[in-house]
């Protein structure tokens, strides 16, 4: 109907939201360079940028949770200003937070109680739980506490919490990161009912097919300024790169290998969930041969954790056999032991694990890389200095040098930095866990580069990521984990998104066996304009 | 039939101050802080309110005077921990060791005065029943308000939306932060709190259970109320029943003395403490059990960024 | 306004200043205390900073009082770096000081006399035993039921404290000792020799910097301490580089609860000469004190326990010559310690004057 058409109410009413030249600055860095937005009612409007681009900060700014130092913001064409979130909540803002705004032991219904300022009554929030979730088609529990939900529940009572609120301008930052591909597409359909209903969107996100599937309007920042405004109907992948990050990415040489012999064999892996919010492990079975790269996708929260600590000996609890390098059994030796034998891993949290935030450079090499360590234990601080500065020359870490403490480094340096580590130490099999999580473009380009170079050198490789595109990108078969199991491999030319979307759901045993065995391709593959790392997440 | 009536009776009076103390640090955990300081806080209040006592002979300002005392302490403590991130361990040790020396250094003209024996409150018609009557109903006012105080928390916390912030905040601040709530200022409110309840305790000690005062009167029952947190997985109820159990086995090893049992005073003395930590060995063995019921971000520091 | 802004890297200046500045901000309130209670302030001050430098027996006497204080808090160090948080040091200095006073009691009323260079040693490992006895309770309740190390060491503390007692009004009472609690006097044989003659300064001293030395080492230059630091800053990282958990608990505990029963040795074998009622005066919570003061840094410790045993000798001095009551090192002790903690802030912040942030409105 004309009437709610956006486009025609744009060119008669006025924005919804206005910013003004908003400005932030952090000690050491300037997150909002006056910037300016305008969001028209009921528009789903897109805020598109790379890592550090400075999309978070502008929408805390938004919803109060930050002061800007300069700049103003006009909501329904009145300047306000908005000190805290029940201030933006009263003005009809609501956010769903990337990283969730939960308390895992709470019910859904007292979670979304807390995140109302009225006091209503625990029974009757419950009831209108009940009532928007039917309306959204978002079904939520509202007696199930927080804990036992899975990720995608959670963010939907995230969502319902912020639907309750009548919001007249709703703020979503990166919500498909824990999504299936069947997910998402739900979650538009949600979305698409909203802003007919006059509810304004601004989508926070760096996946270009879903901007220009879902929105009308998409401001692009770049290193806190704003460097375009487009409409993502009318663009192509390739326009949206050159604004969000100045060209578009290099591509990747990606060459033919034929895989030699088996280097990791895991079979009947289970595992029970250590902790109570857990993930168990139930009877993983795959191999890595020398020369190839295996991918594990699968929506997190699903077992790659548990996963990951059962391959690297942080979790030594594997049955015997389950875990074979080379033929030997290494299910019960410690990470130091695999590390002798040859496997070396790159965990996703980069500082407090692959890294110790206070200390060094040089004194961080030595939590892997204990060749100069001479008999007795004495350490020579000398030569950790030297193999620190190789690491740092060689993999284009820039940082204040080998005593530069690890948490002064960005996300991208200091991946570049552990993941170089790793590679140095020239292992047989390598792990990688989340390889490209909250690093820039630059950098993630040379860690998958580099991770392409050591297999074509006979390395055998296993990389976990929860961006199907990059996996689609560098792997050479793939495999999917479900609530703690794990899927048949397949080729990465056999496979496409729908596909791997269903396994995400556990769905593999319905696929067609046939289109497995005989690999036949299905539709086209991502192209490497699309690929632009995501944020880190919460861990659950 | 009458000494165990006795013997109960004793184990009320001399778990009301653990009680006290430990639901003290119930709220302040809950909220998701640690506060080692509970030690020097009681002993801080304890002095306070002898000296009150001693002073005006009311022993209401005396246990005025020792909440006031236990939250001044608690608002250093606060603001340390809540505001500078000090670290939370070392803050409240440093406590405990400052209200050491501190009550000793003001109690110094006190050492070795008593008070006379406070009068017990004989609940009409309940204090008639035997044996139960001995046991229960014939007590120090104090001891009927600290299960009352167990009572409005338990209702607090469970029944109304503020108890259910302080929950939220304990489970994750940052995302309390994220909706709008001034924790900072929620955190400092609980361990005031806390430590006005610690003071409450602390008098007690030494206006009630002693009456008198000494260098170092409280004895570790700071330390031991903090276990105590532990043992009643951050429940009020159990945290007062835990407290009455506790007061038993210290009452115990004089009662074993009375009755001629042949173990040095000094071996009987460590009774308490050995208990404690058997009792401390035994709940925390599962981990996992733990977890689940600890507020999450206990004893960690919260930054607001931004 | 005042307010605190944080710093993009942690400032080294600040890291080295803070102890001093809190030091300063003791003494001036100190000073405050001493003109409450009627005294002239700079004499407090004096009494209790400078006079206890004032002479070589003066100094000896700091010296020995400083040795218990820095062996302690070297052991503390490595713990609390592990993040390992032993508050008992006291219950293990106590038992460390019976089992090498037990020693020494059994030789000397079995009548063996052996030569120094035999019976001392024997003395000391005795204690050390004793003190890592202690702390192993420590380390096995942890380790088998995940029990707090920091209520389970305190309770020690009080059990330890009844158990000196219990021994010293009990078996060990000595029978020719008109019923004074206290022990026989340890023979000559296993006593420390004295370093300086017309002191009581004794070899602890030698022991103690031969500590210092050890412990940075261990600490600094080895990959076992390496992994302690580690698993103290970054208990993941410490997993993920295989470090285990466990062994580094019972290693920081034995080597903390070996320490302070070294101490407790070498207090008993040295200005003690017998276990009484009153070995300990609180040195094992003082040197907790150090520890922090001194930066968990063996240099630091040492300089931080001359300047904790200053006070404590400044403390006694305060009273005999100026009536100043006793109490009142355990007050400084415990104000230096919390703005300590205070001043530390401005390691990673820094102080600003400014206006509460508001939008400043400009053109658009």
């Amino acid at each position: 109907m004309p009437a709610t058409d956006p486009e025609h109410r744009a060119a008669v009413s006025v924005p919804r939201l206005a910013l003004q030249g908003i400005s932030k600055q952090y000690p050491a860095v300037r997150a909002n360079d006056r910037v300016s937005l305008q969001v028209m009612p009921g528009q789903i409007h897109a805020v598109l940028g790379e890592n550090g681009a400075g999309k978070s900060t502008l929408m805390k700014i938004i919803y109060g949770s930050v002061r800007p130092d300069e700049g103003r913001m006009l909501w329904d064409g009145q300047e306000v200003q908005v000190r805290n979130p029940q201030e933006a909540r009263a003005l009809g803002i609501s956010m769903v937070f990337q990283h969730f705004s939960l308390f895992d032991t709470l019910s859904a219904a007292e979670n979304v109680w807390l995140g109302l300022d009225k006091s209503l009554k625990l029974p009757a929030i419950t009831q209108r739980i009940v009532q928007v979730s039917q309306t959204y088609g978002l079904e939520v529990d509202p007696l199930r506490p927080v804990h036992t939900l899975s990720v995608g529940e959670r963010q939907r009572v995230e969502i319902v919490r912020a639907l309750l609120t009548h919001p007249r301008l709703l703020i979503l930052d990166e919500p498909t990161s824990v999504l299936t591909p069947q997910a998402v597409q739900k979650l538009f359909v949600t979305l698409r009912q909203l802003a007919a209903d006059g509810c304004s969107i601004l989508y926070i996100s760096h996946k270009l097919d879903e901007i220009r599937d879902l929105c009308q309007h998409c401001t692009v920042l770049r290193g806190g300024k704003v460097t375009g405004e487009i409409d993502p109907r009318q663009a192509s992948n390739a326009d949206l790169s050159r604004l969000m990050i100045g060209s578009e990415p290099p591509p990747l040489q990606h060459h033919q290998r034929q895989p030699g012999a088996t280097v990791l064999a895991v079979q009947g892996l289970s595992v029970a969930q250590a902790d109570p919010f857990g993930t168990t492990l139930k009877d993983i079975a795959f191999e890595v041969r020398a020369g190839e790269i295996v991918g594990v996708a699968g929506v997190s929260g699903n077992g790659q954790q548990e996963l990951m600590a059962a391959l690297s000996g942080e979790d030594p609890r594997a049955p015997a056999g389950a875990v074979r390098l080379f033929g030997q059994d290494i299910g019960r030796h410690d990470p130091r032991a695999r590390r002798a034998a040859g496997l070396h891993f790159v965990p996703e949290e980069r500082l407090g694990r692959g890294a110790v935030p206070p200390m060094s450079l040089a004194q961080n090499t030595l939590l892997t890389r204990t060749e100069s360590v001479g008999r007795g234990g004495w350490l020579k601080p000398g030569a950790v200095a030297l193999l620190a500065a190789g690491l740092i020359s060689r993999f284009d870490v820039r940082c204040g040098g080998t005593g530069a403490a690890a948490k002064s480094l960005s996300g991208g340096n200091l991946q570049k930095f552990i993941v170089g580590r790793e590679i140095d130490a020239a292992p047989k099999l390598l792990i990688v866990s989340q390889p490209t999580w909250g690093v820039d473009v630059g950098a993630a380009a040379l860690i998958r580069g580099e991770l392409l170079k050591l297999r074509d050198a006979g390395c055998a490789l296993l990389v976990v990521s929860e961006e199907l595109d990059e996996l689609f990108e560098i792997c050479d078969r793939l495999v999917v984990i479900a609530q703690g199991r794990l899927s048949p491999s397949i080729a990465t030319s056999a496979a496409n998104t729908e596909l791997i979307g269903e396994w995400m759901s556990g769905l593999w045993d319905r696929s067609n066996a046939k289109t497995v065995e005989a690999g036949i391709p299905a539709r086209p593959n991502p192209t490497p304009a699309t690929l632009v790392p995501g944020a880190p997440h919460a861990q659950a | 039939m009458q000494e165990t009536a006795l013997l109960l009776a004793a184990a009320l009076l001399a778990g009301t101050p653990l009680a006290l103390a430990g639901l003290a640090l119930l709220i302040n955990e809950r909220a998701g802080v640690l506060n080692l300081g509970a030690e020097g806080m009681m002993l801080v209040a304890a002095v306070s309110g002898f000296a009150v006592a001693f002073g005006t002979g009311s022993d209401t300002l005396a246990f005025i005077a020792g909440a006031a005392a236990g939250a001044t302490l608690a608002l250093f403590f606060g603001l340390l921990v809540i505001w500078l991130n000090t670290n939370q361990y070392a803050t409240g040790l440093a406590l405990s060791l400052f209200g050491y020396g501190f009550s000793a250094f003001v109690g110094i003209g006190y050492v070795g005065k008593k008070l006379s024996e406070r009068q017990v409150l004989e609940l009409p018609g309940l204090s008639q029943v035997p044996y139960l009557g001995t046991a229960f109903f014939k007590q120090h006012p104090m001891v009927y308000i600290t299960v009352l105080l167990t009572i409005g928390l338990i209702w607090f916390l469970y029944k109304t939306r503020a108890g259910l912030v302080l929950r939220a905040i304990g489970e994750s601040p940052e995302s309390a932060h994220a909706l709008g709530y001034k924790v900072r200022w929620l955190r400092l409110a609980a361990v005031m709190f806390g430590g006005a309840m610690c003071g409450l305790a602390g008098a007690f000690l030494s206006v009630v259970y002693a009456p008198l005062w000494v260098e170092g009167l409280v004895a570790g029952r700071g330390w031991i109320a903090l276990a105590l947190t532990t043992f009643a997985t951050w429940r009020p109820v159990r945290v007062l029943l835990g407290a009455y159990l506790f007061g038993g086995v210290t009452m115990l090893q004089f009662h074993l003395q009375g009755q001629g049992v042949q173990i040095a005073s000094q071996l009987l003395a460590m009774l308490p403490y050995l208990a404690t930590i058997v009792v401390l060995a035994l709940i925390s063995r599962n981990a996992a059990f733990i977890r689940v019921n600890m507020p999450a971000s206990l004893g960690k520091p919260f930054h607001p960024g931004g | 306004m005042l307010k605190l802004e944080p710093r993009a890297q942690p400032s080294k200046l600040m890291a080295l200043a803070s102890p001093v500045l809190a030091l300063v901000l003791t003494a001036l309130l100190a000073a405050l205390m001493f003109a409450a209670l009627g005294k002239d302030p700079v004499r407090g001050l004096g009494v209790f900073f400078f006079e206890p430098l004032n002479g070589l027996r003066q100094v000896t006497e700091v010296l020995l009082k400083a040795t218990p204080l820095v062996v302690i808090a070297l052991g503390l160090s490595v713990c609390y770096r592990a993040n390992v948080w032993n508050i008992g040091a006291e219950g293990q200095f106590l038992l460390g000081a019976v089992a090498g006073g037990g020693m020494a009691l059994w030789l000397t009323t079995h009548g063996i006399i052996l030569p120094k260079v035999v019976a001392v040693p024997l003395v000391l490992v005795a204690g050390v035993l004793g003190g890592m006895v202690w702390a192993g309770l420590v380390a096995l309740l942890r380790d088998k039921f995940n029990a707090s190390e920091i209520l389970v060491s305190l309770m020690l503390v009080y059990v330890a404290q009844q158990f000196v007692n219990y021994l010293v009004f009990g078996p060990w009472k000595d029978p020719a000792g008109f019923n004074f609690p206290q022990t026989k006097s340890f023979d000559a044989s296993t006593l420390l020799p004295m370093l300086v003659p017309g002191t009581r300064l004794n070899i602890g001293l030698v022991v103690a910097a031969v500590a210092v030395v050890a412990v940075w080492l261990f600490m600094f230059r080895s990959y076992r301490g390496f992994s302690l630091q580690v698993g103290g800053l970054a208990p993941a990282a410490a997993r993920y580089a295989g470090f285990s958990a466990r062994g580094s608990l019972w290693l920081a505990l034995l080597i903390s609860g070996g320490f302070a029963g070294l101490a407790g040795a070498l207090e008993a074998a040295g200005p003690l000469r017998q276990l009484t009622p009153h070995i300990s005066t609180g040195l094992g919570f003082t040197a907790i004190i150090v520890c922090f003061v001194g930066r968990l840094n063996p240099l630091g410790i040492v300089l931080a326990g001359i300047l904790l045993s200053m006070m404590i000798i400044g403390g006694e001095l305060g009273q005999s010559r100026l009536g100043l009551p006793n109490a009142l090192t355990g007050v400084f002790q415990g104000l230096l310690l919390v703005l300590l903690l205070a001043c530390d802030t401005l390691i990673n912040y820094r102080l600003r004057w400014g206006s509460a942030l508001a939008v400043r409105t400009g053109a658009s």
